[in-house]
C-alpha cells in the first residue's frame, strides 16, 4: 500500500521513499538544514554537533540517490555550574541556525540554555609541505644539516573538515533560552529566553545590540516583563523568528497561545506588539488543561513570508499574517490524546514542546507526534498522512506504511490503540529540505533521512 | 487558544472529553490549584534542573557519574598468589566498600 499525495506542484509523492538511518551516541535535541540543504547540522543533549552532507552518487546522472554522510562533529558546549543560582547550565543544544553562505566557509549558531556561538566550518584538502626548517612531522631539523633553500608547496591531503569557535555570546540570558532566528540582513540575530528578546549583531559579543523588553502586557510605557512579584508571572515566550524578508519584523510565541509580531522600525523597545494573533475561546470548553496545550510550541514563517506556522500541543495552524483574529488553517495532530490529558499531564507528557516545519514552496507542513509517529499535512490537496520513523520503515524497498490511530470503540486491522502507544518514543524535531523533498526526522536515538527515490 | 471541543461518539451524555479528564485529576489530586498557567507551574518551568547545595556539590555529583561509567572499562587485573612478592601495582584494587562512610556526599 503506497501513498501519494500532491501531484507536480508541492506535495510529497510516497510511492517511492528511500530511508536512511544515523543511531546518535546521545538524545538529538535540534534539527535544522542549511540554506542549500546540503547540509544538515543536528545537536544533542550531551553539547555536540553533527554536521551530516548529502552526497551524490553519480551527478551526471538525474536519478542519483543522495546520501547523508557525517561531515563533522565537534563539542559545541560544556556543562557549566551557575555560582549564583546553584544550578547546572545543561549543555544540550536547544537551537541550531545556519547563516547564509557567504564564501568557501559555513557557518552556524549553536545555543545551550544560556550561551549561543558562532561556529566557522572549514574545509582543508591541502596542507604546506617541504618546509625548510622543520620535518613533515614538525620536528625541527638540525641546523647544520640544511644546505639548500626551497619554497614549501600546497599539496593535496585527505579532507579535514574543521570546526572553530568564532563568537561567544555569553551572559545576556537571565533565563533558558528557546529560540535564536538570523536576520535577513545577515548582520543581526535574536536570541529570546522565558522573558526577554535580544538582538545581537553578529560581529559584538560582548553586549547585545538591544534589549527588546517584550511584554505581555502594555499597560505602562516602559514594560518590564518580568514581574515585581514573580508569582504574578503569568505568561512567558516560547518561541521567536525573525521574517525571512523583512529585516524589521519578527514574531513570538506565548504560554497562553498568543502570537506577537513586532516591527522594530515602530519602537526600539518593542514592548508594544503590532499584531497580536489569538484565536477567541469559547468559555464554556474551558478546562484545567486549556491554557496548558494551548501553550504554542513552535512558531515558523512559510518561506514566501505570507504566512507563519505555530504549534501547539494537538494541533497546527496557519495563521495569515494580515488576519490576527483566528488562524486560516487548523490541522489535528493527534485529536485522540485529548481523552489522555489527565495521564499525560501526570507523566508530563503535556508540557513536550513538538517543532513543526514547511517544505520549500508552503504547500506541506510537518510535525512529530509519538510513537515515533509524524505527521504530513498538505494543504493544497487537504489530505494528510500519519507516517512512522523505525526500522522497519528503513527496510530496502520498503515503501513508508500509513499509520492510523483507533481513538476508541473497535479497533480495525493495522490500527494501533491510543493505550499502546509508547509516549517515550517522541519525535519533536524535524526539518524538511528548502528545495526538495528530503526530509529529517529525530527519534530519541535516531535521526531518520527519507527521501523521494526520483525514477 | 483551544479550538472548539470534540464530542466524543461513545458518551451518551455529550461532556467535553477535556472537562472529564479535568474531573479525573482532581479526583486524584483534590489540592490542586485552579490556576494551572499560573506562577507554580511557571516558575518551575523557569528554574528547570535540580538545585545543589554548591559548587561542591555539584562537582561531588558530577564524580559519582563519571565514577559509575568506569567500572565497565577497568578490566580484571589477574589474581598473583605465591608466585613472587607482589608489587603495589600487582594488587587488585580494592573494591568499594558496601556501606558508604557517613563522611562521604
Amino acid at each position: 500500500m503506497s501513498v501519494s499525495f500532491g501531484g507536480d506542484e508541492g506535495g510529497v509523492n510516497l510511492t517511492n521513499v528511500v530511508c536512511t538511518s544515523h543511531h546518535t551516541a546521545d538524545i538529538i535535541s535540534t534539527v535544522e538544514f542549511n540554506h542549500s540543504g546540503e547540509l544538515l547540522a543536528t545537536g544533542d543533549k550531551g553539547g555536540r554537533v553533527v554536521i551530516f552532507q548529502q552526497e551524490t552518487e553519480n551527478k551526471s546522472q538525474p536519478q542519483c540517490r543522495s546520501e547523508y554522510n557525517v561531515y563533522s562533529t565537534f563539542q559545541s558546549h560544556e556543562p557549566e555550574f551557575d555560582y549564583l543560582k546553584s544550578l547546572e547550565i545543561e549543555e544540550k543544544i536547544n537551537k541550531i541556525r545556519w547563516l547564509p553562505q557567504k564564501n568557501a566557509a559555513q557557518f552556524l549558531l549553536s545555543t545551550n540554555d544560556k550561551t549561543i556561538k558562532l561556529w566557522k566550518i572549514s574545509e582543508r584538502d591541502k596542507r604546506p609541505e617541504g618546509y625548510n626548517l622543520k620535518e613533515e612531522d614538525g620536528r625541527y631539523r638540525d641546523a647544520s644539516t640544511i644546505t639548500t633553500l626551497r619554497v614549501p608547496v600546497f599539496r593535496p591531503m585527505d579532507l579535514m573538515v574543521e570546526a572553530s569557535p568564532r563568537r561567544v555570546f555569553a551572559n545576556a540570558h537571565t533565563y533558558h533560552i528557546n529560540s535564536i532566528s538570523v536576520n535577513s540582513d545577515n548582520e543581526t540575530y535574536l536570541s529570546a529566553d522565558d522573558l526577554r528578546i535580544n538582538l545581537w549583531h553578529l560581529e559584538i559579543t560582548d553586549r547585545s545590540f538591544i534589549q527588546l523588553l517584550c511584554g505581555f502586557n502594555s499597560a505602562s510605557d516602559i514594560v518590564d516583563i518580568k514581574p515585581a512579584n514573580m508569582e504574578e508571572l503569568t505568561e512567558v515566550i516560547t518561541a521567536a523568528e525573525f521574517h525571512p524578508h523583512q529585516c524589521n519584523t519578527f514574531v513570538y510565541s506565548s504560554s497562553k497561545g498568543t502570537i506577537r509580531l513586532c516591527d522594530m522600525r515602530a519602537s526600539a523597545l518593542c514592548d508594544k506588539h503590532s499584531k497580536l494573533f489569538e484565536e477567541p475561546e469559547d468559555p464554556s470548553n474551558r478546562s484545567f488543561f486549556s491554557e496548558i496545550i494551548s501553550s504554542i510550541s513552535d512558531v515558523k514563517f512559510s518561506h514566501n513570508g505570507r504566512y507563519m506556522m505555530t504549534r501547539d500541543y494537538l494541533s497546527v495552524k496557519i495563521w495569515d499574517l494580515n488576519m490576527e483574529n483566528r488562524p486560516v488553517e487548523t490541522y489535528q495532530v493527534h485529536e485522540y490524546l485529548r481523552s489522555k490529558l489527565c495521564s499525560l499531564y501526570e507523566n508530563d507528557c503535556i508540557f513536550d514542546k513538538f517543532e513543526c516545519c514547511w517544505n520549500g514552496n508552503d504547500s506541506v507542513v510537518m510535525t512529530g507526534s509519538y510513537n515515533n509517529f509524524f505527521r504530513m499535512l498538505d494543504r493544497t490537496q487537504r489530505r494528510d498522512v500519519t507516517l512512522e520513523a523505525s526500522r522497519e520503515s528503513c527496510k530496502p524497498r520498503q515503501v513508508l506504511k500509513p499509520r492510523r490511530v483507533c481513538a476508541g470503540g473497535k479497533r480495525k486491522k493495522d490500527e494501533i490503540s491510543v493505550d499502546s502507544l509508547d509516549f517515550n518514543k517522541k519525535i519533536l524535531h524535524t526539518a524538511w529540505h528548502p528545495q526538495e523533498n528530503i526530509i529529517a526526522v529525530a527519534t530519541t536515538n535516531n535521526l531518520y533521512i527519507f527521501q523521494e527515490k526520483v525514477n | 487558544m483551544s479550538d472548539v471541543c470534540v464530542f466524543s461518539q461513545d458518551e451518551e451524555n455529550k461532556i467535553c472529553p477535556e472537562k472529564m479528564e479535568e474531573a479525573k485529576l482532581k479526583a486524584r489530586y483534590p489540592h490542586l490549584g485552579n490556576k494551572p498557567g499560573g506562577s507554580d507551574l511557571l516558575r518551575k518551568r523557569l528554574q528547570k534542573g535540580p538545585k545543589y547545595f554548591d559548587s561542591g556539590d555539584y562537582n561531588m555529583a558530577k564524580a559519582k557519574i563519571k565514577n559509575k561509567q568506569l567500572p565497565a572499562a577497568q578490566t580484571e587485573k589477574a589474581e598473583i598468589t605465591g608466585e613472587h612478592i607482589p608489587t603495589p601495582q600487582d594488587l587488585p584494587q580494592r573494591k568499594p566498600s558496601l556501606v558508604a562512610s557517613k563522611l562521604a556526599g
